[in-house]
């Protein structure tokens, strides 16, 4: 359970895949500029990056493992995921009309993400268990969405301020990206500290 | 045999994975609906939010999925008689004309009438000079005069004169953009028979009123005792006109000692031609808005 309650949250806040990794900077910086839209995307990053794992695990360990062509991974992944999010659109679109009105439009955006890309393929460097796998995955997506909501808020306040020529738009938005990311590495050590080793 | 394998693997999974794909898009495929799309071409493509949904495309769904009809056809104020009626022929409904809306400006403060309390040197937008405190005004419920619905409107139907926002009626059709981003809610959509319009929505008690604004309603009540249809009453110390009683007869106008109640002229012929969106510039200021 200890080690359960530590892959979670050093997932969400050590080793968060968009503040501490840089992994799916692309949507970080483009949808969060307002709230809805990043909760909207966040939701679906999560919904993908645990789809993505528990389809990708069995491939990695019954498939490319034995056959000795682990070095294939990456491109097995990408195929896999991308394939598996138009499918998953595609249903949803068929079966179930409201939730695709609310994730539909991120779905596509993220098939080739590098975020849930990297969620795949950290997990199997970690040697997680399935479980472990999709619990840490989870983590991700929620890491994800807390990077977002946070930074979609600190966006708005960036809108309505007077910045210097020179900073104006994508700059000012970096350089607050940059703060962020700073003030996430205060969480380094607290996982350890709350759950000990 | 060490290059067949690999090779011959993710051949065969992108065989895989597009057989199934295109499988499950014959299977499992969504008609996009045909009177949607009808009606979609109707409409005007503004994307205002007029009828309340999310855009022309999301009203156009909602009228072809609502079979009960449900959903009226009538909605679109910026098309107008027009787009009703061919709407309502396309989903075969009776045509019920449109409700044909303006937009009315409740602040008459330009600046002979009234002064800012500072000299604001941030960022030049109503909204955010409206988080700096309660806004540049002396009056809290001031135009703040930067012109963000001058910016919102897509019919260029207003103009920023002497600090204050004046909306050209002629060319006003209704959507009610405008209403949504003035931070001090001092636009409204009312009926377009409309001609008696109180300029001013302030807060303030009429001594404070009549210091700072030489227009301002002072709430002396003398339209409310005027009017025969109490269709007058002073709320939050300024006078509201409830226009489903309103007649236009303009008498609480001629009685208010501060001429804050404005009276529109008489419409010239009820045809006019219903103006176009300014569909250029929109799409402009949507491509920008999207960019990183």
């Amino acid at each position: 359970m200890q080690e359960m309650m530590i892959i979670l949250f050093s997932a969400i806040l050590v080793n968060n895949f968009v503040l501490v990794k840089f992994l799916g900077i692309c949507p970080f910086l483009g949808v969060s500029k307002k709230m809805d839209s990043a909760v909207g995307m966040s939701l679906a990053v999560i919904f993908v990056m645990v789809l993505a794992k528990a389809v990708t695990y069995p491939i990695q360990t019954g498939l490319l493992v034995p056959l000795q062509i682990g070095y294939l991974q990456t491109i097995v992944f990408i195929l896999i995921i991308a394939a598996l999010v138009q499918l998953v659109e595609i249903t949803l679109k068929r079966y179930v009309p409201a939730l695709h009105q609310s994730l539909g439009v991120y779905l596509p955006l993220i098939t080739t993400n590098c975020a849930v890309l990297g969620v795949t393929i950290l997990n199997i460097d970690e040697k997680y268990t399935f479980f472990q796998s999709l619990l840490n995955s989870f983590g991700a997506g929620v890491g994800f969405l807390l990077a977002l909501v946070l930074f979609s808020g600190i966006r708005q306040r960036i809108e309505n301020n007077d910045f210097p020529a020179a900073f104006k738009g994508v700059p000012a938005v970096l350089i607050a990206a940059s703060i962020v990311s700073l003030s996430f590495m205060g969480f380094s050590g607290v996982i350890d500290g709350l759950f000990g080793h | 045999m060490q290059y067949i394998i690999p090779v011959g693997l993710v051949t065969a999974m992108g065989l895989l994975a597009g057989g199934i794909l295109t499988i499950a898009d014959k299977f499992m495929a969504v008609k996009m609906d045909e009177t949607a799309a009808k009606v979609l071409a109707a409409l005007p493509g503004a994307n205002c939010g007029a009828c309340g949904f999310a855009g022309c495309a999301d009203y156009a769904n909602a009228l072809a999925q609502d079979e009960e009809h449900a959903v009226k056809a009538n909605l679109c104020t910026p098309g107008g008689d027009a787009v009703a009626m061919e709407v309502s022929s396309i989903l075969g409904v009776e045509f019920e004309g449109s409700s044909s809306m303006i937009a009315i400006m409740k602040c008459s403060g330009s600046r002979d009438k009234t002064s800012y309390a500072m000299d604001y040197q941030g960022r030049q937008t109503c909204k955010a000079n409206k988080l700096f405190f309660r806004g540049r005004g002396t009056c809290e419920k001031a135009c703040l005069g930067f012109g963000d619905c001058v910016n919102v409107c897509a019919y260029d139907a207003i103009k920023l004169e002497n600090g204050l926002a004046v909306i050209n009626k002629y060319k006003c059709v209704g959507c009610g953009l405008c209403a949504r981003t003035c931070p001090n809610a001092l636009i409204e959509i009312v009926p377009d028979k409309t001609r008696v319009v109180v300029g001013c929505s302030s807060v303030d008690p009429g001594k404070v009123t009549r210091e700072i604004c030489s227009i301002g309603c002072i709430a002396c009540k003398i339209c409310e005792k005027s009017c025969k249809f109490d269709a007058i009453h002073v709320v939050d110390n300024h006078a509201v006109i409830d226009y489903t009683k309103c007649t236009n007869c303009t008498l609480c106008a001629k009685k208010c000692p501060t001429g804050v109640i404005h009276v529109f002229p008489k419409l010239a012929g009820a045809a006019q031609p219903k103006p176009q969106p300014v569909l250029a510039e929109t799409a402009q200021a949507e491509a920008s808005a999207r960019q990183v």
